[in-house]
């Protein structure tokens, strides 16, 4: 980004004012970011001083293996948020790869080709989305919505009842464990960060990326520069839905099973993970390690509930509820300079 | 011709047509839909009962325009739904006399008092603290439900008071109390925000909270009363919710009415962007999706294909009703009348 303002600004004049406002801005990009770090460093020091045992990495790399699709999903929700759009399919979409997984593996397909349908028809749904909303003006909140109906829905029509998956690459994969050091991790936690780490590169480097922060800022203005603004809007989506399908392959690992009412809800998850990491709802400003930090958070919250061990089902949406609240609110003050 | 396309360019004219459709339709299915009969006094009838039924759908999505119109969401309103209704029966249930009608009203008005500090706390995080609506809202959405099972102690509290239950399946004047409720709290609202400026205020505050601000507009104060509105209409669509079934549960009262409410008010005409809203749109809508839900139930078509019929009346509908959609498909005839192409977007 910064390169192209240069490019423009030499014939011009240099105004100091302008330098001075361009190098605050790049500051001040950061510190959502920052914030989010500092909290959930803060959080996790709080754990550490409260539970015996919470110190041990394994807990962090923990977190990591049980929110590996809600890491996936929400790295396609980060494109989707910064392009100014919201994607509400995708705890649906993420159900139906799981029913479509569980329903062919069962038909004795293999594993491989099972692997590419799901993600086929996840970015099919995401491209399909991205089009009607670019193509017909409609909302992205009421196309992904029809989006989260009509997934939900194909998988009701598939199964409404939780197929169970027998494949043996799907049962090891399931159960392998992946030494680093003295550390453990599964493969789907290793796939969720690799996504995340190509994502944060494709964000920050490629034109796609930086077409996605242009038409977030301001999608006219995109326009006018001569940005792709409709293959950026539509990629974004197909990128989303293809990442819910990928969860949903990684979510089938974990549990195997498909069933069509998995991740209910796990739309506000992605979305929230996606704010807490510092991301403007409005679209244009936000970076990827938020989101990753964000699903930290999320998870972190659940570990510490875990080791408390003495909450009732209820309790435990009213502690979630109050830590996001007090998250946001701490995330709120720090960030308060923020326009 | 001329006066033809008037009525289809109406914004109202899509999801009316759309209604009308879905009732028509009914008719193959059975053959006295339309047929409304008086019984012990009451009216009687498929169309009586769509009408009743999406009373509660009818109120958030009232309170979820005016939110929407300042560029808000509430997300919460389920959740709101759920405590209302476990506090009411609460209170119901240890009544010395259940069927006594202070208490009752006693109950309720504790539960409207509940519903509108619900909507305050809303109202603060989103004017006050300055956190985005969808999270700000999401809060009392997690939250929300674990404190009503936490009022009712996890268990679903079932109520014997016929003063209660009045206000869900009740008659009076032979129309269902439920109905007349909300038609009055619409009537209300219609009556505040067009016969006064109100309604043009919040439409400045979500066209640009900072300009109307400095017009001299206390775009704070409008935004903590238009998510205290939407808590007081979740708050008597639990009631109504609550009392019909005579019964709250925490789990599953309200649960994802905050989608249909937002699809009933985009359906309406409201753009999510905020700055123009239409409470007549909205409450169409609500009654629209309502009308799908009987329509589904009474066609026979399978419980499991019901989202993916939902799904192809939202697109369908939401592309009838988007200008571009009709530009690109159905292009202009007559010359006279074509605008320049809307290239832009």
């Amino acid at each position: 980004m910064t390169s192209v303002t240069e490019k423009s600004q030499e014939p011009r004049v240099e105004r100091p004012s302008v330098a001075r406002a361009r190098r605050y801005g790049v500051n001040s990009r950061y510190v959502p970011v920052l914030a989010t770090l500092v909290l959930f460093g803060l959080m996790y020091g709080i754990g550490i001083a409260n539970y015996e045992g919470f110190s041990d990495t394994q807990i962090l790399l923990n977190i990591f293996i049980d929110n590996a699709h809600l890491l996936t999903v929400a790295v396609g929700m980060t494109f989707v948020i910064l392009s100014g759009g919201i994607d509400l399919s995708v705890g649906a979409v993420l159900a139906l790869g799981t029913v479509i997984a569980a329903a062919l593996l069962r038909a004795g397909w293999s594993p491989l080709l099972v692997i590419v349908v799901v993600l086929a028809v996840g970015a099919l749904i995401g491209a399909a989305q991205g089009a009607i909303i670019h193509f017909f003006d409609i909302q992205p909140f009421i196309a992904t919505l029809a989006g989260l109906f009509t997934a939900r829905g194909l998988a009701h029509l598939i199964s409404t009842k939780s197929i169970p998956i027998t494949d043996e690459f799907w049962q090891t994969t399931a159960t392998e464990r992946i030494q680093l050091g003295g550390f453990r991790i599964s493969p789907s936690a290793l796939v969720a960060i690799l996504i995340a780490i190509v994502a944060a590169l494709a964000l920050a480097y490629t034109r796609f990326g930086r077409n996605t922060y242009a038409v977030g800022g301001n999608q006219q203005s995109a326009g006018l520069m001569g940005l792709p603004v409709g293959r950026t809007r539509i990629g974004v989506y197909l990128l989303s839905g293809l990442c819910a399908a990928l969860g949903g392959i990684l979510y089938s690992f974990e549990t195997p099973t498909g069933y069509s009412l998995t991740a209910q809800g796990m739309e506000l998850d992605a979305i929230a993970a996606v704010v807490i990491g510092g991301t403007l709802l409005t679209g244009g400003s936000g970076f990827l390690a938020g989101t990753v930090l964000g699903v930290l958070v999320l998870g972190l919250i659940q570990t510490i509930i875990t080791f408390q061990g003495t909450l009732s089902s209820w309790w435990t949406k009213i502690v979630i509820g109050g830590l996001l609240f007090a998250f946001i609110l701490l995330q709120r003050i720090v960030t308060r300079r923020e326009p | 011709m001329n006066r033809f396309a008037t009525v289809t360019k109406h914004r109202l004219f899509w999801p009316a047509a759309a209604l009308v459709v879905l009732l028509v339709s009914n008719l193959f299915f059975s053959a006295d839909f339309f047929a409304i009969r008086m019984r012990d006094g009451h009216l009687y009838g498929s169309l009586i009962d769509i009408l009743r039924g999406s009373t509660p759908l009818v109120l958030v999505a009232l309170g979820m325009t005016l939110v929407i119109a300042t560029a808000g969401i509430d997300l919460s309103v389920g959740s709101v739904i759920a405590i209302v209704g476990a506090v009411a029966c609460l209170r119901i249930s240890e009544l010395p006399d259940q069927n006594s009608v202070s208490g009752v009203l006693a109950a309720v008005g504790v539960a409207i008092v509940v519903a509108l500090a619900l909507g305050l706390w809303n109202g603060i995080l989103v004017a006050v603290v300055g956190i985005q609506p969808i999270i700000a809202t999401l809060i009392l959405l997690v939250a929300g439900r674990g404190i009503a099972q936490l009022i009712t102690d996890g268990q679903i509290i079932n109520v014997r008071s016929d003063p209660y239950r009045t206000i869900g399946a009740g008659y009076a004047l032979t129309i269902p109390v439920a109905v007349i409720i909300a038609a009055a709290v619409v009537a209300a609202a219609v009556l505040f925000t067009r016969r006064t400026a109100l309604g043009l205020l919040i439409e400045s505050v979500g066209s640009s909270p900072t300009a109307s601000r400095l017009a001299g507009i206390q775009a704070r104060r409008l935004t903590l009363i238009v998510y205290v509105f939407s808590g007081f209409c979740a708050g008597v669509a639990g009631l109504i919710y609550s009392s019909n079934i005579s019964s709250a549960d925490g789990n599953n009262a309200g649960n994802l009415i905050e989608l249909d409410a937002i699809l009933a008010v985009v359906i309406g005409g409201t753009a999510l962007t905020g700055g123009r809203f239409s409470i007549a749109g909205s409450v169409l809508g609500a009654v629209l999706i309502q009308a799908l839900n009987v329509t589904i139930y009474t066609t026979g078509i399978p419980n499991n294909v019901t989202l993916l019929f939902k799904a192809v009346v939202v697109v369908v509908l939401c592309l009838a009703q988007s200008p571009t959609f009709r530009a690109k498909v159905f292009p202009k005839r007559r010359k006279t009348t074509a605008q320049p192409a809307e290239v832009a977007a």
